[in-house]
């Protein structure tokens, strides 16, 4: 953390994703770097998707709270390394469970990827008895599965 | 950056992001007219990421030339003639595995693509967006590839379908690979692969997932092409008069 940028990341790392409002931008890991320069703080962020339409509302948010607490800031994005689902915190794949999304397996290649069909659990009833229903669930971070023990079917957030 | 330099860089990024903005808007328009609801969520989600790729790409070209001030001006205010994109893309959806064949031709072809642009490109902003590109393009090759095997391993008439559709797109390929003073002097420079350096790989992959689906990889040579110049088809038109609609209606209006 660069020196002087502490009430920036105070007020930032509670600001919560729109997708997934229970989960916080620290949690996801969007936010990587805040820097000073004379007038601004600079934010980059990166986006768990290109296209991703919660970003511009993520931009928005950080820069409206930033701005709260007389601080303004420009907003950058990077792509390299590009984001990964490895990036989410312990806190944040447990509070994804509660919520009934199934978190991301460690990154194992360098590919959008599946996990193995076993090794997705049920959010709801913890079984491994799973299987893929589509490629693309709600959103494009997360596939769609079924449960086939409790017929549930749930969102996997893809690993990435 | 050097003049002669900067034309070349806003045209590359053009090209490109014209492809995936004009293929972007073809697949949105399954919105809500997929075949199942699977489908329903998969090809608006596809079409989002392929718009997102364009709305980087035109934001970087604003960057470089100041005519434009940004992207939705770029995306919505040009004529025809000023979009430089492929004759593939443009054309009319077809039917679900017309959709799907020239998905899973492009997404492949973009996947190589990128592979090649993280490895070398002198435009440094472009290499790191080709990072996140590849993993995104792979993706949607994946996912058109199945579709791909399952209708041509399907029944009669699915597999009908996809020799008709191999058939139809059949005439726009040879663009796709097809080299230019343009892609020469891009590829000379260290800023973009030649088209043609791309064809291997393509193929290989393509011609092992045909068979899979029974069905037989068409012949490749340069047939119709003019969209990289601004010569379009007439599907073009009435393709552009709705994706302005909203900018020539309301211009300046944002969300």
């Amino acid at each position: 953390m660069e020196k002087g940028t502490e009430k920036a990341w105070d007020v930032l790392k509670d600001l919560t994703d729109p997708e997934l409002p229970f989960l916080t931008l620290d949690d996801l890991g969007v936010i990587r770097e805040i820097k000073r320069n004379d007038k601004n703080h600079v934010v980059t962020i990166a986006p768990t998707y290109i296209g991703c339409p919660a970003i511009s509302v993520i931009e928005e948010k950080i820069a409206s709270e930033l701005k709260k607490i007389g601080i303004s800031a420009i907003i950058e994005k990077s792509f390299s390394p590009p984001w990964s689902s490895d990036w989410i915190s312990e806190n944040g794949r447990k509070k994804m469970e509660e919520f009934g999304i199934s978190p991301p397996h460690p990154r194992k290649a360098d590919t959008i990827g599946d996990s193995l069909l076993k090794d997705v659990k049920c959010p709801q009833c913890k079984s491994y008895r799973t299987e893929k229903v589509s490629e693309f669930g709600s959103t494009a971070c997360k596939s769609l599965y079924r449960c086939l023990d409790c017929k549930e079917p749930f969102d996997h957030f893809k690993c990435v | 950056m050097k003049s002669n330099m900067a034309d070349m860089v806003f045209e590359g990024l053009l090209r490109i992001a014209d492809d995936n903005l004009i293929l972007g808007h073809r697949t949105s328009e399954w919105c809500g007219h997929a075949p199942t609801l699977e489908e329903d969520l998969a090809l608006p989600n596809i079409a989002l990421d392929l718009i997102g790729h364009a709305q980087t790409l035109y934001c970087l070209a604003c960057e470089i030339n100041s005519r434009y001030k940004n992207e939705d001006q770029l995306a919505f205010l040009r004529l025809e003639h000023e979009y430089k994109n492929l004759l593939l893309v443009e054309q009319e959806n077809g039917d679900f595995g017309n959709t799907v064949l020239r998905l899973f031709y492009f997404s492949t072809f973009m996947k190589y693509f990128w592979e090649r642009v993280k490895i070398k490109c002198c435009f440094k902003k472009l290499k790191e967006f080709s990072e996140k590109a590849f993993l995104e393009t792979s993706y949607h090759s994946k996912y058109a590839s199945q579709w791909v095997v399952t209708l041509g391993d399907g029944t009669d008439e699915s597999n009908l379908k996809m020799s008709n559709a191999i058939a139809n797109l059949e005439p726009f390929l040879g663009e796709l690979f097809n080299n230019d003073d343009f892609t020469e002097m891009c590829s000379q420079n260290d800023f973009l692969p030649e088209p043609t350096s791309i064809f291997d790989s393509w193929k290989n992959e393509v011609k092992a997932i045909l068979q899979k689906g029974n069905l037989d990889f068409p012949d490749i040579i340069l047939k119709k092409r003019g969209g990289r110049k601004g010569e379009h088809s007439e599907a073009f038109g009435y393709l552009l008069s709705d994706l302005q609609y909203m900018q020539r209606a309301y211009p300046n209006s944002s969300w």
